[in-house]
């Protein structure tokens, strides 16, 4: 396949950054999207020129640092799928793509197409945990919980924090994400006692991280690989209502 | 009230207010279509209906004022959110790309501010008349117990502004803009209020389009009819 | 060198409790006096940087990806032993200690081994009780199944993402310990060499991946939990990040590194489509349940999987181990694979694949039972061949994918280097000559939340590290050496990329030091190693500078550790001259081809010693002893 790409470059986050245009000659359809992009930088370093800088490590679709927005949809036009699971087959000879970084004010742009995306990490150590110290914890069967709900709080938990939805949101709004952890840890006996604590402490932290507003367009669920449902957001929302109205000041 | 201030200073808090402010106006709405469509029932009906209103006097103000206050939060706060949605991404994607999102989702602040010109237009027509003073000043004397009386001639009004092609065309767009917006706000107050799941997503959606189309065909009927002749003046 | 294990006396059963008892403790109000410098953030790195925090220990955390939550534990599939015996099917702490040691093919040490499955059951707990959505029964009792060929149903599981969820476990308290200021985390941040001062272990010397500093960091103890090295065949189911360097650069500073040659190669991988393949990727190996191996009987038949009658098929598993057929364990299952392919009878692109047909399952169970059972890894199989599991046959291959060695360590997680602690993946001391399947989750975690805190007090109470500071001149001289490195990387400005070496060197590792190794082969890789070694010191073309963000110089640095790393893993690989576990050597197998040990000569860990740049490697040997679980021989016939 011949391929023609459009890709950001940008030396540093202060940087203006704008489009450089690199003609591929020969791309297997077997390649992964990433493995495409190696075969660029290859090229590149054998010209002398800077290769693209992008984040990449698993290259199994879970570790969640792969990235890129690829002609305007985070992870590319496959559903459920990584970038780095994302396969040439799926473009044809002679296409022009265009790949981006997720753009968010949360999320600066380091280099090229590697964001900063610590605000989620900044999130989580905001209250996306149990309060528990290691050591002193019950027999694993003593609480038992449903399949239901082991499967709903999984449904969650599976998140892997690459923020493709706040890359797709039209606001960059991140409910998405933090609604996920608070549904992960609301659907079972150990995330109670903190659930309300943990549901307004985190939108807190979203909030001052300068993510945007959801407006339940619902983008950020179809681009997320793990296909996390706009649900959770809904039930976060109760939640962080709940706990207004009812808990704590 | 450390908790109201916590609550409405955040994204979640503020877009439930604007949730809330929203169902407020789609019962306005209602109302407000629901009250109108005694255009069908004749002049006196609908004049009568004015007439009623008005004489509630102060409570009206009060009512007024409940409205305005409830419209000015609504649009304020969105206009708010808005704007630090666009700050959230400073830099624009050069190719954008949309995958689920609806058109009434993405254009709700698009519609809600040609929602709001329109309802300027709208005061300036029928409320205030100042659009056509010919039209808004008719009066119309009715008997009463204590002897005639000259009341608003609201349907008059009405019939002569919907005469015009371009007024009614107005109209009629501007509703479906209404119902645009509406569409994707009826369903959006469940969700933002956290009352919506998996089980009554789907009637919640259908329940939004529904109204929407409600809304648009019975707003819009009235322009309709006045033009193909169906409500007209008296004795004419 | 000296190795002294620390194994405290006594049977077996008791050691643990009897060394908790003796260790020495710190008191609650001194340990914020304690700095520890914990090197990766996995289920090892992670488990402990959290746990030493909530201790009260001052903790700095280091990783090199952009978040703690993306190390690579996060990539297991299939589940954590534990000594439950949940499943009332006559499970133990004794009987998982006696299928870790044996399944280790008697290269484990017995002390360690036997701690890791008393500290099983504590795993799971604390994972519950974090919020690990584990799967699940109806009644809401913890389901758990049978892996890798286990007698009981001992693992538990989270889908098919159980290293997800244990690690964002660990990320979450990990979190917890950030928000409440006990934990500093340095993400992007790579190790680049380890200060040693006085004989004690006291810092590390990093350079920041996005601005290209280099800084130093002291602190009393240092933790490496780095992960394992199979990126040195280049290509395996490790992250494309995932190195050695920090394992490596302990190793210079004197550090014992012990059983280099012990790597695992993993049956049920996707096999390699061409040569810009950049990572393999593996599969659940549960997929052998129902799966059937074969080949075709004649070399080159290009006919379609489905075009080939039954008598003309090779179910090569089932023919040779008719009681374990297609479950034989792991080393078995890939060696009969190459050895098939060898032979010329490879399937897919470049011949290295064979089938795994899921035909006969089909229709004995129908197809829904199949999509129940293995509907998401079909689907991903899918994915990246493009081929329909459900309509023809998998391709499969070998690749490597875990480590068994790594730094030596004494019982208290201890290496040569006093104060330098390993952890996890990157030590060698529980798995032997092969690891067990679902056993990797629960050594990381056992060492990270229920060993290492409890050994690294001791530490501190009996040695004492006095004060000392980035100010040092020790720190100054090895800062200095990593700008100098860094400088001559950016320097050579030769032809080839970085990566054009780790490719040629994992090419190397694979056919010579892979799989099935022979004395020729690995005399032939000492040679090649140090020839591409050579031309990659005259040669990479590394393009930017080093004070920026620069991708191509982070894999400069790592595969030049690479290329210093395989030399002595081949030289272990060719000193060990018996097979046993992942370590085969050609010239010792029965006439089943079943690998045979010689334990009268090779009952220890190999701990080779740096002896500084050009130098062959010292050996050094701890022997092994086995009062507890006679020594056997495998048969899976």
């Amino acid at each position: 396949m011949k391929l023609t790409l459009r890709i950001w470059r940008q030396k540093g986050p202060d940087v203006a950054g704008d489009l450089e245009t690199h003609e591929l000659p020969d791309v297997s359809p077997d390649m992964s999207f990433l493995e495409m992009l190696d075969v660029l930088n290859e090229q590149l370093q054998n010209e002398g020129k800077e290769p693209v800088a992008f984040d990449h490590d698993c290259r199994e679709g879970i570790c969640g640092m792969c990235s890129l927005v690829i002609d305007g949809v985070p992870h590319g036009p496959m559903k459920a799928t990584t970038t780095c699971q994302l396969h040439m087959r799926t473009f044809h000879d002679g296409d022009t793509i265009t790949i981006e970084p997720f753009r968010a004010k949360a999320f600066p742009v380091i280099k090229d197409l590697c964001i900063d995306r610590g605000a989620f990490d900044r999130i989580s150590a905001s209250g996306g945990f149990v309060s528990v110290n290691t050591g002193g914890a019950p027999d694993a069967n003593a609480v038992p919980i449903g399949k239901e709900d082991a499967d709903a709080a999984m449904d969650a938990a599976a998140c892997i924090g690459c923020g493709a939805c706040v890359a797709a949101c039209p606001n960059a709004s991140a409910m998405l994400y933090v609604s996920a952890k608070v549904g992960h840890l609301a659907h079972l006996p150990q995330g109670q006692p903190e659930r309300g604590r943990r549901a307004r402490s985190m939108v807190e932290t979203m909030d001052a991280e300068g993510f945007g507003n959801c407006r339940n367009y619902y983008e950020c669920e179809a681009v997320c690989p793990k296909e996390i449902s706009h649900h959770f957001i809904g039930g976060m929302n109760r939640d962080f209502l709940k706990a207004n109205l009812c808990g704590g000041e | 009230m450390n908790w109201l201030a916590r609550l409405l200073g955040s994204s979640v808090g503020r877009k439930m207010l604007v949730a809330l402010t929203g169902l407020a106006l789609v019962g306005f709405v209602i109302a407000h279509m629901l009250g109108n469509l005694q255009v069908f029932l004749g002049p006196d009906a609908l004049n009568s209906y004015a007439a009623k209103l008005k004489s509630l006097g102060a409570l009206l103000w009060v009512m007024r004022g409940g409205l305005l206050a409830v419209f000015v939060v609504h649009v304020g706060l969105a206009l708010k959110l808005a704007a630090e949605n666009k700050a959230a991404r400073p830099a624009a994607y050069a190719r954008p790309g949309r995958v689920q999102s609806t058109l009434g989702a993405r254009s709700m602040v698009l519609t809600g501010l040609m929602v709001l010109l329109f309802v300027l237009y709208h005061l300036a027509h029928f409320t205030f008349g100042w659009t056509h003073p010919e039209h808004a000043t008719a009066t119309e004397a009715v008997q009463t117990l204590t002897g005639p009386v000259n009341r608003h001639d609201v349907y008059y009004m009405v019939v002569m502004g919907f005469r015009q092609p371009l007024v009614s065309g107005l109209y009629i767009a501007a509703m479906a803009l209404l119902a645009l917006h509406m569409s994707h706000g009826v369903q959006s107050v469940f969700q933002s209020l956290g009352l919506n799941n998996r089980k009554y997503e789907d009637p919640i959606r259908k329940l939004a389009i529904g109204l929407a189309w409600v809304i648009f065909l019975g707003n819009s009927s009235m322009p309709v009819a006045v033009m193909a002749g169906l409500v007209d003046l008296p004795g004419a | 060198m000296k190795l002294e294990s620390a194994i405290p006396e006594g049977p077996v059963e008791g050691k643990w409790d009897k060394h908790r008892f003796e260790m020495k403790l710190v008191n609650p109000a001194n340990k914020r006096k304690f700095r520890v410098l914990v090197v990766g953030s996995g289920l090892a790195g992670g488990s402990a940087a959290a746990t030493l925090a909530e201790l009260g220990y001052e903790v700095l955390c280091f990783c090199f990806q952009d978040s703690a939550r993306r190390a690579h534990s996060i990539a297991a599939q299939g589940g954590i032993n534990a000594a439950k015996n949940y499943q009332n099917d006559g499970d133990s702490v004794y009987r998982l200690f006696y299928d870790t040691v044996k399944g280790g093919d008697f290269r484990s040490r017995e002390a360690n081994v036997y701690r890791l499955a008393q500290v099983s059951a504590n795993i799971i707990d604390q994972c519950v009780a974090q919020g690990v959505p584990f799967a699940r029964e109806y009644g809401g009792q913890l389901a758990n199944r049978s892996f890798g060929g286990a007698q009981v149903s001992r693992t538990f599981y989270a889908r098919g993402q159980t290293g997800q969820q244990l690690l964002l476990g660990c990320y979450a308290g990990l979190s917890r310990q950030v928000g409440l200021g006990n934990v500093k985390m340095f993400p992007r941040t790579e190790l680049l060499d380890v200060v040693v001062v006085d004989g004690l272990a006291r810092g590390i010397v990093t350079r920041d991946l996005v601005s290209g500093k280099v800084e130093s960091f002291a602190g009393d103890a240092v933790v490496l939990a780095t992960g394992g090295y199979s990126n040195v065949f280049y290509l395996s189911t490790n992250a494309k990040g995932c190195n050695v360097t920090a394992a490596w650069r302990a190793h210079k500073r004197g550090a014992g590194f012990a059983n280099p040659c012990y790597t695992q190669i993993h049956p049920t991988c996707i096999p390699q489509s061409g040569d810009h393949q950049s990572k393999l990727t593996l599969m659940s190996e549960s997929l052998r349940n129902d799966g059937r191996v074969w080949v075709p009987k004649e070399p080159g038949d290009t006919r379609k999987p489905r075009d080939i009658p039954e008598d003309q098929r090779d179910y090569y598993l089932e023919r040779k181990y008719p009681s374990f057929g297609n479950l034989a364990p792991r080393d078995i299952a890939s060696r009969s694979a190459k050895e098939a392919c060898d032979a010329g009878l490879g399937v897919g692109p470049g011949g290295r694949g064979v089938f795994l047909d899921f035909r006969d399952a089909i229709q004995r169970l129908g197809k829904n039972a199949i999509e129940q059972r293995y509907g998401n890894l079909f689907e991903m199989y899918q994915r990246i061949t493009d081929d329909d599991p459900y309509e023809v046959p998998m391709r499969i291959y070998p690749a490597p994918h875990y480590s068994m060695g790594g730094l030596w360590v004494d019982y208290n997680l201890m290496s040569t280097v006093p104060g330098l602690h390993v952890i996890g993946e990157a030590n060698f001391s529980d798995h032997g000559a092969n690891r067990l399947g679902a056993s990797a989750l629960m050594q990381g975690l056992a060492d990270g939340y229920f060993i290492l805190p409890y050994t690294i007090g001791h530490y501190f109470a009996t040695h004492k590290p006095g004060p000392v500071d980035t100010d040092h001149a020790e720190f100054k001289r090895v800062e200095k050496e990593v700008e100098e490195r860094m400088q001559r990387f950016v320097s050579i400005g030769g032809k080839r990329t970085p990566d054009s070496f780790h490719r040629e060197l994992g090419r190397l590792m694979w056919n010579n030091v892979g799989m099935a190794r022979t004395k020729e082969s690995l005399e032939e890789a000492l040679r090649e190693i140090p020839r591409i070694r050579d031309e990659f010191w005259s040669d990479v073309r590394v393009v930017g500078g080093r004070s920026e963000m620069n991708n191509a110089l982070e894999q400069a640095g790592r595969v030049a550790d690479f290329l210093e790393f395989a030399e002595t893993m081949a030289l272990d690989a060719l000193t060990r001259d018996e097979s046993c576990g992942g370590h085969f050597r050609e010239e010792h197998q029965s006439e089943e081809g079943e690998a045979v040990r010689n334990d009268a000569d090779f009952c220890h860990a190999a701990v080779w010693e740096y002896t500084g740049e050009g130098n062959a490697p010292m050996e050094h040997r701890e022997p092994l002893d086995f009062p507890n679980v006679p020594l056997a021989t495998r048969s899976y016939k």
